[in-house]
Order: structure tokens, then C-alpha cells, then sequence
């Protein structure tokens, strides 16, 4: 029935490469989704601040740019960014350039969504507070409101982490070696789908679910 | 270098045609496996709130895994893994008809499934307990509590967050094309391969995908707010 022997005998490519992508390899899920993960919410605080902003030049585009990319598949955004980056640089981009720009600019817009709702979230008393104390605008989003908005990011924050952590896959449609793409490459020689994908299933499973349960317990200790 | 746009590459040839059908399985397999996962989200999050604990662990088991693998890994293990499972039969009919298709619609409604389970679980239990007491309190039966109270009410707030899981749903179906559905996606890389125009292509389908989602979500939110019970739900925005 089950053959764990495929798993055993591929784990190192499966686990050092596909996961980790450490060893002088060129892919990994973690090596792709950790900056992803990073670039992706720091562009969003931009987006995120930029929608409340009071100049409608700057909120405008904000706005049309959350609109526009929580309207798309993200598969359309990896391969908008796979054919357009090399027509403007002229040059070509290894998948993991690829990949990493359409995370970010894809994720940013709703990292951005949970940036601007967090700082809804805090009452306009205590932005009417700072500014009493003699705060300027800026120094009261960033010693005021932000501190406080983060706490109320948090659950928003991790299951936006665990979904991009999950799309990471998609970057094997490109070519990019993850842990998605290694269990294709050694099914392609094995035959060994349902061995395989359940194994890969697993594994993305147990970092999610630990991602949650972590989350879990930092929300109720900052709570 | 200047890039000529040639926007004639979409009706000329059978480009137009390819981005119907595209759209058209889009429709239905988001369609299909929408009914699927209403049905599944609707069972498991029903199951989660039963005293019986074996049934309660099945039920969260099933949330928890499907929701947190993703979508990809699911489209090759329906592909790839299930039917080698099957009998003989059952196999040869299934790739005379289609196979990639049902293993799509399988992978995204069993994936929506779960997470919409956790929408409808939340909407239920963001329902005051004391609705249900002073439906009590006024001489309905349970029956009427649930169909006059409860149910009217817990619709009304699931609306928005079922509404963005059902794009959610719409959007992840381009995943489909990683086991050869000719969905959307699929047939706007078709075009692509045909003409060499990557921009023009690429256009057609995200305006289509656009249209779709805002279409949808101008409509549902018309809806939310023509139901809407006042003081009940406030919505930012």
C-alpha cells in the first residue's frame, strides 16, 4: 500500500533543497517566503498608511492599487511580472527574482488592507490626545497609533503569513525549485503521487498549523 | 526599445472564441465547486458545535488540515494521487471524461469547504446568545427560533465574509491550470503562446478577472446593505 520508501530515499531533496534550499541550491519554499513575508508587509505599511492619507493623491492610488490587485489571481500577477521584467530590463531574471517581485507587490496589497484597518482601529481620541501633548502628525502614527495598531493586527497578520507561506507554491509554475516543485521532479521519475503529495501536504501543514498556534498564544499574551 | 501594441491579436484568429470558453469553464468550475464547498462548509461547521466528541474531532480535523495545505498540493494530489486509488472502471470512464476538470473541482471546493466552514462557524457564533433567549422568552418554538431568528440574522452576517471567499474561490480556480484545465488563465497563456503578445494577453484576462470580482462584490455589497438590520452590523468604508 503506502510506499515510504519513495520518501526516505528522496528526503534530503525533498527536505534540504525544496524546503530549505540550503546546500549551494537555488530554490527552497523557505528561502523564497521568508522575504516575501518581510518586503511584502513593509510595502503594505506604505500602502496601508497611504489609503488614510489626507492628500487624495496619495490616497487614490493606494486605493486603486488594493482594488486592482485583490481582484486578480496571483497566478496573473507571476506571470504578468515573469513576461514584463525582462521586456523593460532587457535582461533576463532568474525565477527567484521572479517570484519574490510578484509576492511582494501581490501581498503588499493586503498586508495594506490589515495596515489600514488596524489603525481604524484605534480610537481618534488617542490621535486627538498626541496631538494635544504636542506631537506632530508623524510622531503620533508612529509612537501613538502604530504600537497600538500592530497589537490589533496580529490575528489579520499571521493568517496573512500563513496564506502567502501557502502561495509559495505557485512559484514552481514558473519553474522555481520549492518544496512543491522537488515532490513533482521526484514523482516524475518515482510515480509516486499520493506518497508524495500527502508527504508535502504534512509538511506545509505542520508549519501553518504551528504558525497558528504560535499566534494564538502571543494574541493572548498581548491581549 | 518601444514595445508595438497590437490589441488585434485578441479578436483576430480564434483568440476571441479561446477566451470565451476560458471564461466560461472559469464560471463553472468556480460555479461547481462553489456548491461543494457551501455544502461541506455548511456539514463540518454544523459538526463542530455537536456534544459528540469523535464527530467534533473529524470535523475540525478536516477544517484544519484542507485549509492550512495549499491549493496547489491538493490540485496534484486529486490529479495525481486519487485516481490510481480507483477502481478500473471508474478510472478508464473519468479520464474519457474529463478527469482534470473533476480533480480540480474536487481540490477547490474541498479546499474552499474548509475554510468556508470557518466563516459560517463565525458568523453563528457572533449571534448574541440573548437573541435566542428573548426568542424563547416571546413563546417560540425552537423551530421558529432558528427559521425566524437565527437563521435570518446569521445570514445577514455572513454575507460579507462569504462574499469575499466566494471571489477568493473565483480567483483560485486560475490554479486549475497547473493540471491542464482550459480555464481563463490557461487559454490567455494560449494566446499567448500563438501571437508572441504577452502584454495583450495578459490584459484580456486580468480586465476579465476584474470585471468579475468588482462586478460581484458591487452587487453583493448593494445586497448587504439592502438587508441589513439597522444598529445590528456597522461597516466601515
Amino acid at each position: 500500500m503506502l510506499d515510504l520508501a519513495v520518501i526516505v530515499n528522496n528526503f534530503r531533496f525533498l527536505v534540504v533543497q525544496g524546503l530549505l534550499g540550503l546546500g549551494g541550491f537555488t530554490g527552497g519554499t523557505l528561502r523564497l517566503a521568508i522575504p516575501a513575508i518581510v518586503l511584502g508587509f513593509v510595502l503594505g505599511i506604505f500602502v496601508g498608511v497611504a489609503r488614510l492619507a489626507r492628500a487624495r493623491w496619495i490616497r487614490l492610488p493606494a486605493t486603486l492599487y488594493v482594488e486592482f490587485f485583490r481582484g486578480v489571481p496571483l497566478v496573473m500577477v507571476i506571470f504578468w511580472i515573469w513576461f514584463i521584467i525582462p521586456q523593460l530590463l532587457r535582461l533576463p531574471i532568474p525565477e527567484y527574482g521572479v517570484a519574490l517581485t510578484a509576492f511582494v507587490i501581490f501581498e503588499a496589497a493586503y498586508f495594506g488592507e490589515i495596515v489600514r484597518a488596524g489603525i481604524q482601529s484605534v480610537p481618534r481620541g488617542q490621535v486627538e490626545a498626541a496631538t494635544a501633548l504636542g506631537l506632530t502628525r508623524a510622531q503620533a502614527l508612529r509612537f501613538v497609533v502604530l504600537p497600538q495598531a500592530i497589537r490589533n493586527m496580529v490575528p489579520a497578520l499571521v493568517t496573512q503569513m500563513i496564506v502567502l507561506f501557502k502561495d509559495t507554491s505557485l512559484a514552481s509554475i514558473i519553474g522555481y525549485v520549492d518544496l512543491t516543485k522537488a515532490a513533482q521532479i521526484v514523482n516524475n521519475r518515482e510515480i509516486r503521487p499520493f506518497e508524495l503529495y500527502l508527504f508535502i501536504a504534512v509538511v506545509y501543514f505542520v508549519f501553518t498549523y504551528s504558525m497558528s498556534r504560535v499566534a494564538g498564544r502571543f494574541e493572548r499574551r498581548l491581549a | 526599445m518601444r514595445y508595438e501594441f497590437k490589441w488585434s491579436v485578441l479578436w483576430s484568429g480564434q483568440s476571441g472564441s479561446w477566451l470565451l470558453q476560458g471564461l466560461v469553464t472559469t464560471l463553472a468550475i468556480s460555479g461547481l465547486a462553489w456548491l461543494l464547498a457551501v455544502a461541506l462548509g455548511i456539514v463540518s461547521g454544523a459538526l463542530r458545535t455537536v456534544p459528540w466528541k469523535p464527530l467534533r474531532a473529524v470535523a475540525t480535523f478536516y477544517v484544519e488540515f484542507f485549509r492550512n495545505v495549499p491549493l496547489l498540493v491538493w490540485m496534484f494530489f486529486w490529479y495525481f494521487g486519487v485516481p490510481p486509488l480507483l477502481p478500473q472502471v471508474a478510472r478508464e470512464w473519468l479520464f474519457d471524461h474529463a478527469a482534470e476538470f473533476w480533480a480540480a473541482m474536487c481540490a477547490l471546493g474541498v479546499y474552499h469547504g474548509a475554510r468556508m466552514s470557518e466563516v459560517i462557524r463565525s458568523g453563528i457564533q457572533s449571534i448574541p446568545r440573548t437573541q435566542f433567549e428573548a426568542a424563547v422568552a416571546m413563546g417560540l418554538t425552537t423551530f421558529q427560533v432558528y427559521r425566524l431568528v437565527i437563521v435570518p440574522i446569521a445570514l445577514r452576517l455572513i454575507v460579507p465574509p462569504a462574499t469575499s471567499e466566494s471571489l477568493n474561490l473565483l480567483k483560485n480556480s486560475s490554479v486549475a491550470l497547473t493540471i491542464s484545465v482550459a480555464e481563463l488563465t490557461f487559454q490567455t497563456r494560449q494566446i499567448e503562446t500563438y501571437t508572441a503578445r504577452a502584454i495583450e494577453a495578459l490584459t484580456a484576462g486580468t480586465v476579465i478577472y476584474l470585471v468579475l470580482c468588482v462586478g460581484i462584490a458591487t452587487v453583493m455589497a448593494r445586497v448587504e446593505r439592502h438587508f441589513a438590520i439597522p444598529g445590528l452590523i456597522t461597516r466601515g468604508g
